[in-house]
């Protein structure tokens, strides 16, 4: 009767210690907000993991932003407690215009989250490429698009130079995301529509008969460039 | 029985209450000396001004060579993970150069406080002392604002007093031109207080302190000037970082005004190094390796050779074969750096390579395809066919065959059968070879900074050669630099010059002819692998467009050498082949091919929050009234 007493309790015991702290934790966050970079309704495409955004929320918890980059496609997502946020990206930040208040500072967008929601945020570019189409033949890859400017007023910007990378991923653009690029400066591009480059196609390891392409263009003085969507191509 | 043990118990207790007493208890400590008595001799307080001394940082340094190995100016030889990823990765950190060493402060503003008071110091001694203590402080605060921008100026120790809350000893950063007029301003004050004397290296002199101001006033103007036209949005609106144009001029006449200071003498007999003007390449090595009366350093971080005090920069980077050990040939400079050093004529051009309708050119001597250029090329770089310890390196990539196909070998000097049948060695001791680390894999060794003596290169030795932090050379660029900028090209050329001459460039420059383009080309040769290239690129606000991220093509590498916004963002090769062809006029000649090697998959892209290094969360968290570096969210 003894031995039957202690291994009741060390059952009860062990019990007690599967069930314990439920009460401590909170519910995770379950309200997706998200959204993309749109300019009169059109996607903005930019360089993956360059673009920051942030949200800053009202009355809770730490000082400081929740951090975040857009899509390569100008997507945005993130998964919120309910409450009020603001969203913003930070100065000099973007290869496009955000909304600035009257002493200068970057603007921000008032976001109550109650349940999930979507919002496109509409912001001006410096430029816009139009019309990317992109070819391959001959083992090369050619791109043909045109530009169009958007800001000329005091804040315009001037080419730098476009780029036209290819990679074997869905994911193009400088850095890690391109297995072969061209390049045209400034002074090569010489008008705003029908400008042409061509790039050849490296040898693929393992081999694929696709691969990926899109034309980015580089602003003087401005860090981020901004993009043609990216294009499947097979040959 | 008893009694007896009773008495005998007693009597040991008795003993054991005896002698309590201040003197028996209180010790001095034997392993550690007292404030006082530190500063109580001379040669003591001179042993902590030693250490501080010793807590110097620099960006680059002899110590590690890794520091030297970034930016694409060269290739690293090793196959560690954290030496592979200079030539992966795509992007320098946010914290990468960073330093907030506000520990070395204090003790600085520590030494200098008990110093002040110290009753046994001669009044000499103290204020020599006490105006090195403050040539350190500038010196970091200098390092601190290159790095960092603005951060708080502490002159004094801080105590905390145990009230519950620190918010007094918080400080926030220093506008970024408070701290460059800071340094300025001490250099100033301490200058006329240490000694004129051109042998003293290692101590800091008056030379040093109008180095430091030049070179402080320099950096301070190139932000003014360019880093509001380049770079605008490299501010932030309490100005901790970017300085406002307007202030650019002021600068460039504070800096011209001390480098002339050092130039005229009147800081000692300083002059370029030039004992070897029969060897203008070996002339140009010897400035880092003569410790006998060098004319031209100014400042130094010496070593010992025999003391814990070495260092062991030519074990890691001497000549691989036939070296002291088994080891050597980390930093192999790359082409980029190679083909920037220019023609006797003054004009750039790349390594003759291929002629005019692309056939390649044909070398008797491995050395000749890089006959006819500036002296530094040479003391600066090993090239295949020089030697270092009077032995030849052994650098080749292997045959050419005739049917233009290429044996090589995949060890330091395979042997592999020829097409005659004959085994012969393929490919170079020193190498080239893709991916085996301690080869030449761009073609080339660093020769700037490795020590001839004999056991150098051997662990049990190390070497005792000098880390330079200011010389003469530099202070004349400085000059030169200054001038240009506030209009004086025909002064400028003529500092330029004189550091020209010297490399064998003895055709000199006309006022004309010198352009910023001039000026930064001017910087990269002369001083490079000395930790000039990343600072200077950043004052310039070139940074980000010589490493923009995009890959370097073969054509842009050729083209427009010389120009200050080439870029650069990885690190070619030039391999030498020797020719195979039996009874034919080329057999055995050479022949070199431009390359780049398949480990080299990152391309270098400097962010503009890059500028600026990242402080880090704890130093802000800690000290809210920090604020944050712009660009790096």
């Amino acid at each position: 009767m003894k031995m039957k007493i202690s291994y009741i309790m060390m059952a009860v015991l062990l019990t007690a210690s599967f069930i314990s702290c439920k009460k401590d934790n909170y519910a995770p966050p379950q309200s997706m907000f998200s959204g993309r970079l749109v300019y009169k309704g059109e996607p903005i495409n930019v360089e993956v993991n360059q673009v920051p955004f942030q949200f800053f929320q009202f009355g809770f918890g730490k000082v400081g932003a929740i951090n975040s980059t857009f899509d390569q496609d100008g997507k945005f997502s993130a998964l919120l407690f309910d409450g009020d946020y603001k969203l913003t990206v930070p100065a000099n930040q973007g290869p496009f215009l955000w909304k600035r208040t009257a002493n200068g500072s970057q603007d921000s967008i008032a976001v109550k989250m109650a349940g999930s929601q979507s919002l496109d945020v509409e912001i001006t570019p410096y430029y816009m490429i139009r019309n990317a189409v992109f070819t391959a033949a001959d083992n090369k890859v050619t791109g043909t698009f045109n530009l169009e400017k958007v800001v000329t007023d005091v804040n315009a910007k001037n080419i730098e130079r476009a780029n036209l990378y290819i990679n074997k991923t869905q994911f193009v653009s400088a850095g890690d995301y391109n297995i072969a690029s061209a390049q045209l400066t400034a002074a090569q591009i010489t008008s705003m529509t029908g400008i042409t480059m061509t790039v050849g196609i490296p040898a693929i390891s393992p081999t694929q008969n696709y691969i990926f392409a899109r034309v980015g263009l580089k602003l003087a003085g401005v860090e981020d460039m901004i993009f043609s969507p990216v294009q499947r191509i097979n040959f | 029985m008893k009694k007896i043990l009773q008495l005998t118990m007693l009597l040991v207790l008795a003993g054991a209450a005896g002698c309590n007493d201040d003197k028996f208890l209180n010790k001095e400590p034997l392993s550690d000396l007292t404030t006082d008595e530190v500063f109580s001799s001379s040669p003591q307080v001179f042993s902590i001004l030693a250490n501080l001394y010793n807590r110097q940082v620099d960006i680059a340094t002899v110590k590690s060579w890794m520091t030297m190995a970034d930016f694409s100016e060269s290739f690293v030889s090793d196959n560690g993970a954290d030496q592979v990823a200079i030539l992966r990765r795509t992007s320098w950190n946010y914290d990468s150069w960073n330093s907030w060493d506000y520990a070395y402060i204090r003790d600085i503003n520590l030494f200098m406080e008990r110093a002040e008071k110290a009753t046994v110091l001669s009044e000499a001694d103290k204020t020599r002392f006490l105006a090195e203590a403050r040539f350190l402080r500038a010196n970091y605060y200098f390092e601190l604002v290159k790095r960092m921008g603005g951060v708080p100026l502490i002159l004094k120790t801080l105590v905390y007093d145990y009230s519950g809350s620190a918010e007094y000893l918080q400080f926030p950063r220093a506008k970024e031109h408070e701290v460059y007029d800071f340094v300025i301003s001490e250099a100033e004050a301490i200058k006329s207080l240490l000694p004129t004397d051109a042998n003293q290296k290692g101590r800091a002199t008056k030379a040093a302190a109008l180095a430091m101001e030049a070179r402080a006033a320099l950096y301070a103007a190139s932000i003014a000037k360019y880093g509001s036209s380049n770079t605008p949005q490299v501010t932030l609106p309490g100005n901790e970082v970017g300085i406002p144009a307007s202030m650019a001029a002021g600068y460039y006449a504070k800096a011209l005004t001390a480098a002339k200071e050092i130039i005229s003498g009147s800081a000692g007999a300083y002059s370029l190094y030039n004992k070897k003007p029969n060897d203008l390449q070996e002339n140009f090595a010897s400035i880092f390796y003569d410790k006998g009366n060098n004319p031209e350093s100014i400042w130094v971080e010496d070593f010992q050779l025999k003391t814990v005090k070495v260092h062991n920069f030519t074990i890691a980077n001497q000549p691989r074969f036939g070296a002291e050990e088994e080891e050597g040939g980390r930093i192999n400079p790359s082409l980029n750096l190679v083909q920037a050093f220019e023609k006797i004529d003054n004009t750039f051009a790349p390594i003759p390579v291929k002629d005019a309708s692309g056939n390649p050119i044909y070398y008797d001597k491995q050395i000749d395809a890089f006959a006819g250029r500036d002296a530094r090329l040479g003391g600066t770089v090993i090239l295949p066919g020089s030697s270092f310890k009077l032995r030849p390196v052994d650098i080749w990539a292997g045959y050419q065959l005739p049917n233009g196909n290429i044996l090589s070998g995949d060890d330091r000097g395979s042997q592999r059968p020829l097409p005659d049948g004959t085994t012969a060695q393929v490919v170079g001791f020193d190498g080239p070879i893709v991916g085996k680390e301690h080869t030449a894999q761009t073609g080339f060794y660093i020769r700037k900074y490795l020590d001839p003596a004999i056991g150098s290169g051997s662990r049990g030795t190390q070497s005792e050669l000098p880390y330079i932090r200011y010389r003469y050379a530099e202070v004349l660029l400085n000059a030169a630099e200054a001038a240009f900028e506030t209009g004086n090209v025909a002064e400028a050329a003529g500092y330029m010059n004189q550091v020209r001459a010297r490399a064998g460039l003895v055709t000199p420059l006309k006022a004309a002819d010198i352009t910023f383009d001039r000026i930064v080309h001017e910087r990269r040769v002369e001083l490079a692998f000395e930790g000039h290239l990343l600072n200077d690129m950043k004052r310039w606000r070139l940074a980000h467009v010589v490493w923009d991220g995009e890959r370097l093509t073969e054509a842009e590498l050729l083209a427009n050498i010389g120009k200050a916004n080439k870029k650069s963002t990885q690190p070619y090769s030039l391999l030498p082949y020797k020719i195979y062809n039996p009874g034919q006029p080329n057999h055995n000649k050479w022949i070199y091919k431009v390359a780049i090697s398949n480990l080299v998959t990152g391309s270098n892209r400097f962010r503009l929050g890059n500028y600026y290094s990242f402080i880090n969360d704890d130093i802000r968290s800690r000290n809210p009234k920090i604020v944050r570096q712009p660009n790096q969210d």
